[in-house]
């Protein structure tokens, strides 16, 4: 982010970044920077808090008054805490027992069924969904991570796509339907909480932790890399050794 | 959260790895600009967000997507290969990462003078050296659409 603001300024153009890290910030010394105390994948803090995010927006355009720099500045303030956390990490969703027996790919289908109604909410309550990246459905999507457990021999279903890219953003479809779907159920569930419940408690947790087992050996290279790479967050694969 | 004392050593080691073989960027380059209330001001975020009928990211992609500022929220993905941030936020309120709505607000009482026609979006996952050629490139696409503030986010 840093060498944008440099390549960006050297073109003629005045930067200001927000800053997550601050020691790699330091370390580029962009132009303007403000350093933010917030989780990483949100620059502006907080959803929903529309003056919060003002105030974070306000800090980083007040670098532009400098006279001179390189500017690193720190937000004063941690965003506002999620509500959400000190529910605890109970997961409210009740998954069917048979699912659990079911082999992988029938168990995530089975709930990708369950949580259609909870999606369909999320979807009305924002007005959006985030799912939409693969080009196919969730349940297609489900589809090619079953056959792909199942040891089924296939090829990119995307001419223009690698398997293993076509596989990262099926998995990428599933985890958004699943995150929105959690977000609308009863209980006000944090980002730590819908995400722990989902490597935890669902078939589809499950079912991304054997695909890296099998991508990881896969004889497609592209497989292999999204399998090590691209699928199970570092911070889950701490927790499984 | 993103204080590196307050995440595990491995966690840390990964972020301290990025900066250990850093390109030299030279002297600094400072552009100074009119006062806050006459800029112009686009967003360029490396949250790896495209429309939705645009082609994802791919990885190690060093290129940019245009988001035009009249894309509605819904028609805002996001592509990124990492697996490692949150994106609750982002599918709960597309400002938490690309704060337009925000940005249109502080437009519209005087704040900033106005809201580039289009943003920009790349993925920050690519290399730091890839980006410079894509970055000269945009700078030329900003300055044609009068943009004299850029606020960069990164997820």
């Amino acid at each position: 982010m840093g060498a944008l603001g440099h390549y960006i300024e050297r073109a003629g153009v005045p930067s200001a970044q927000i800053s997550l890290i601050r020691e790699q910030t330091a370390a580029i010394a962009p132009p303007r920077a403000l350093w933010v105390p917030f989780m990483l994948g949100r620059p502006f803090g907080v959803p929903n808090d529309p003056e919060f995010q003002t105030r974070v927006l306000r800090a980083l355009l007040a670098l532009f008054e400098h006279p001179s720099g390189p500017v690193l500045e720190d937000f004063p303030d941690d965003a506002p805490a999620d509500p959400g956390d000190a529910a605890g990490f109970a997961c409210p969703v009740s998954f069917a027992p048979a699912a659990a027996a079911q082999e992988p790919g029938a168990a995530l289908l089975a709930e990708i069924e369950q949580l259609a109604v909870w999606h369909e909410l999320a979807k009305r309550r924002r007005g959006r969904t985030t799912v939409g990246i693969s080009g196919l459905s969730v349940v297609e999507a489900a589809r090619l991570v079953g056959a792909l457990l199942r040891g089924t021999p296939i090829g990119s279903p995307q001419a223009d796509a690698s398997l293993g890219m076509v596989l990262k953003r099926c998995c990428d479809d599933i985890k958004a339907y699943y995150f929105e779907a959690l977000a609308a159920q009863p209980g006000q569930l944090s980002a730590r909480a819908i995400d722990a419940a989902f490597w935890r408690d669902t078939a589809a947790g499950r079912a991304f932790l054997q695909l890296r087992e099998a991508g990881l050996g896969h004889p497609d290279e592209s497989v292999a890399g999204f399998a090590e790479r691209s699928l199970v967050p570092r911070a889950i694969l701490h927790r499984e050794q | 959260m993103a204080r590196l004392s307050e995440l595990p050593a491995w966690e840390r080691e990964h972020h301290l790895d990025k900066i250990r073989d850093l390109p030299d960027f030279g002297p600094i380059a400072w552009v100074q600009g009119p006062a806050l209330a006459q800029r112009r001001v686009a967003i360029v975020t490396t949250a790896g967000l495209q429309t939705r009928d645009d082609a994802p990211f791919r990885a190690g992609s060093a290129d940019y997507r245009v988001i035009p500022s009249s894309t509605r929220a819904a028609d805002i993905v996001m592509s990124h290969v990492s697996v490692n941030y949150d994106r609750t936020g982002f599918q709960e309120d597309l400002n938490v990462v690309f704060p337009l709505d925000r940005l249109r607000e502080l437009a519209h009482h005087g704040t900033i003078g106005s809201v580039a026609d289009f943003h920009y979006s790349f993925m920050g996952a690519a290399s730091i050296r890839a980006l410079e050629p894509k970055a000269k490139e945009l700078a030329r696409l900003l300055r044609k659409d009068r943009v004299d503030a850029v606020l960069l986010s990164p997820v």
